[in-house]
């Protein structure tokens, strides 16, 4: 770590000050502004991180205790919004809560175990292969949702003409077509496959890279220690040496998760999803923000999924951070 | 004889693995095929009962059709298209100038501050933008930046991943390199742009191209933060498209057209790009 700029400007304030806090102040104050250049590199990003993730936070924190329907200036109650969430909204307790827990199950860790296994399996391959294959797996997380909408829609479309209607009718699967994505029964199968298909992206690409990287004399001193068989050395070899790679893997795959929440409404063109099916944390807050206006419960539900998200990240830094032997 | 049982050995699991990927892959490109299908179809195939997978008389009918009359929409297609080039370029050249001074800093300098700036980035990794939306929202409209270009652009200038992937890759730039160049006289500026920057190219691609997917898909803005139609974004313009082409098979036809407009820049930008995103990523990890 290099220090810059000893120019510093010297204080031309000479007052008689007590030894203690204000000299150490007086000297914060200097060793602040010999580093003024390292503040203005850093401003610009740390206003948009200010404005735009920092005071959002504490914004959502604060009003999710009071009430605020954009009209009237929003109502300190207390936490009367959480009680309401715990023990009044049903919708929240019978269908989203459960739905976002099915949901994020299988696309947070199906959808990353499945990336590892993915981003291993295309690093066994060598040359010109491998990128195409990197390619064609990376392709559809490049692909926005509403990008592939006009897709989805007639592909899951819910009549006969729909593709895949047609097609399972076609191959004798099917006698009479389903409505998939207004079917409650299916939406959220379509959303989970949907989103799966969408997940291979930035945290693949980080562990396939990780997995390439790995000094292959490492795989070479395994043999000799006794490693048998593959399985043993992506265990012993592998796993340990692209931990860092896994855990960012991990945090961009929570992140995901938890975007790809649109996802249902998209699909079903509804807010709220048909009989509520489709229905998670991001629909539920848009419902009550921007439907209903009830901008302070909206809030409290969005602290309750930052805090979610904030231990899930901490599980994932449990499992795969750095330990106190590394 | 050992040394040639193990290479035929890897051969055998290589092409199983080799096939198992193909099949995979080729199943994952079926939606991206589709598009590409579906947007070149002239009306008599959309119509086509049972339908069909792939287009018999490709036409440019539907792309036309985009880019003229459109019930849907009060403003003509090309203004979102323009909008969104605007967007994406003001947005892109600012997160890769203002990630690039912040992660140089970061880096390579020491100050009061330093580190609760970096362990604030790296919690924000795990931020979903989506979850904070009314308090944005409502900060958007007190700064007056409701209704303006800069709402598309400024939310994504706080990019923490970017930072983060830029300051994993000026690690990597050895210190007495910076040293030297101060030495010779070099301002902080000429640094960055001169030594630092050019170094790290791999990590910049990276950036500007996980800058620009975000930006160029992003409906959030256009939906939240724009009241005008004539300032809303291709994203925005595509919702609205297959939001009402549900029962109209004509608007289907323009909706793949516009999907496939949308999704094509993506594909080629990292086609371009794609041996230095994952030489980026290698130094991704988070220790």
């Amino acid at each position: 770590m290099s220090h810059l700029d000893s120019l510093g400007g010297t204080s031309s304030q000479r007052r008689h000050l007590k030894a203690g806090s204000a000299q150490r102040i007086r000297e914060f104050a200097i060793r602040v502004w010999r580093c003024r250049v390292s503040y203005a590199l850093v401003a610009p990003f740390f206003v948009c991180f200010a404005v735009f993730i920092l005071v959002p936070v504490i914004a959502a924190i604060v009003l999710s205790l009071t009430f605020f329907n954009t009209i009237e200036p929003p109502r300190f109650i207390g936490l009367r919004n959480y009680v309401t969430l715990l023990t009044e909204d049903d919708v929240f307790m019978t269908m989203v809560l459960p739905n976002t827990f099915r949901f994020a199950v299988v696309v947070g860790p199906g959808g990353y175990v499945a990336s590892f296994i993915l981003a291993w399996l295309v690093a066994q391959i060598k040359g010109k292969f491998r990128t195409l294959l990197t390619l064609s797996l990376y392709t559809p997380s490049m692909a926005a949702p509403v990008a592939m909408s006009a897709i989805w829609l007639v592909m899951f479309s819910g009549d006969r003409i729909g593709y895949l209607n047609s097609f399972l009718m076609n191959i004798g699967i099917l006698n009479e077509p389903i409505n998939w994505v207004h079917d409650p029964a299916w939406l959220m199968t379509v959303m989970m496959i949907v989103t799966l298909w969408g997940s291979m992206g930035v945290g693949f690409l980080a562990m396939m890279a990780g997995i390439l990287n790995v000094d292959p004399t490492l795989y070479e001193a395994g043999r000799i220690d006794g490693v048998r068989n593959r399985l043993q050395e992506i265990m012993y070899i592998t796993v340990p040496a692209v931990k860092p790679q896994m855990l960012f893997g991990a945090v961009m795959s929570i992140v995901g998760t938890l975007q790809a929440g649109s996802i249902g409404v998209t699909l079903s063109g509804q807010n709220p999803t048909p009989q509520y099916a489709g229905q998670l944390v991001l629909n539920h807050i848009d419902d009550y923000a921007f439907i209903r206006y009830e901008m302070g419960y909206a809030a409290a539900v969005s602290v309750v999924l930052l805090v979610v998200m904030y231990l899930t990240n901490k599980l994932a830094w449990a499992l795969f951070g750095p330990r106190g032997d590394d | 004889m050992r040394v040639a049982g193990r290479s035929i050995r890897i051969d055998t699991t290589q092409v199983i693995i080799g096939l198992l990927l193909t099949l995979l892959a080729a199943f994952m490109a079926l939606p991206i095929v589709f598009i590409f299908m579906q947007a070149f179809k002239p009306l008599s195939e959309l119509f086509l009962y049972p339908p069909r997978f792939y287009v018999m008389n490709p036409t440019l009918q539907n792309f036309s059709r985009l880019l003229t009359t459109l019930d849907v929409a009060v403003v003509p297609a090309v203004r979102y298209v323009f909008n969104s080039v605007i967007a994406t370029a003001a947005a892109v050249t600012a997160v890769l100038f203002v990630s690039t001074t912040v992660a140089y800093a970061l880096s390579k300098h020491d100050f009061p501050g330093r580190k609760l700036i970096l362990d604030m980035t790296i919690v924000a990794l795990m931020f979903a933008p989506q979850a904070v939306l009314i308090p944005r929202f409502l900060l958007i409209q007190r700064l007056h930046l409701y209704n303006t270009y800069f709402a598309h652009v400024l939310p994504f200038v706080a990019a923490p991943v970017s930072v983060f992937l830029l300051k994993q890759f000026i690690d990597q730039v050895p210190d007495e390199m910076i040293l030297a160049a101060r030495v010779d006289g070099a301002s902080e500026w000429q640094i960055i742009f001169r030594v630092v920057a050019p170094i790290c190219r791999p990590a910049l691609a990276t950036v500007g191209l996980l800058a620009f997917q975000g930006v160029w898909n992003s409906m959030e803005t256009s939906t939240y933060y724009i009241r005008s139609e004539a300032m809303k974004t291709l994203p925005f313009f595509l919702g609205t498209l297959t939001s009402a082409m549900t029962n109209n098979v004509a608007g289907q036809g323009a909706a793949a057209a516009a999907g496939l407009l949308m999704f094509l820049p993506n594909l080629l930008m990292f086609l371009v790009l794609q041996s230095k995103v994952v030489q980026t990523m290698a130094h991704s990890g988070l220790k």
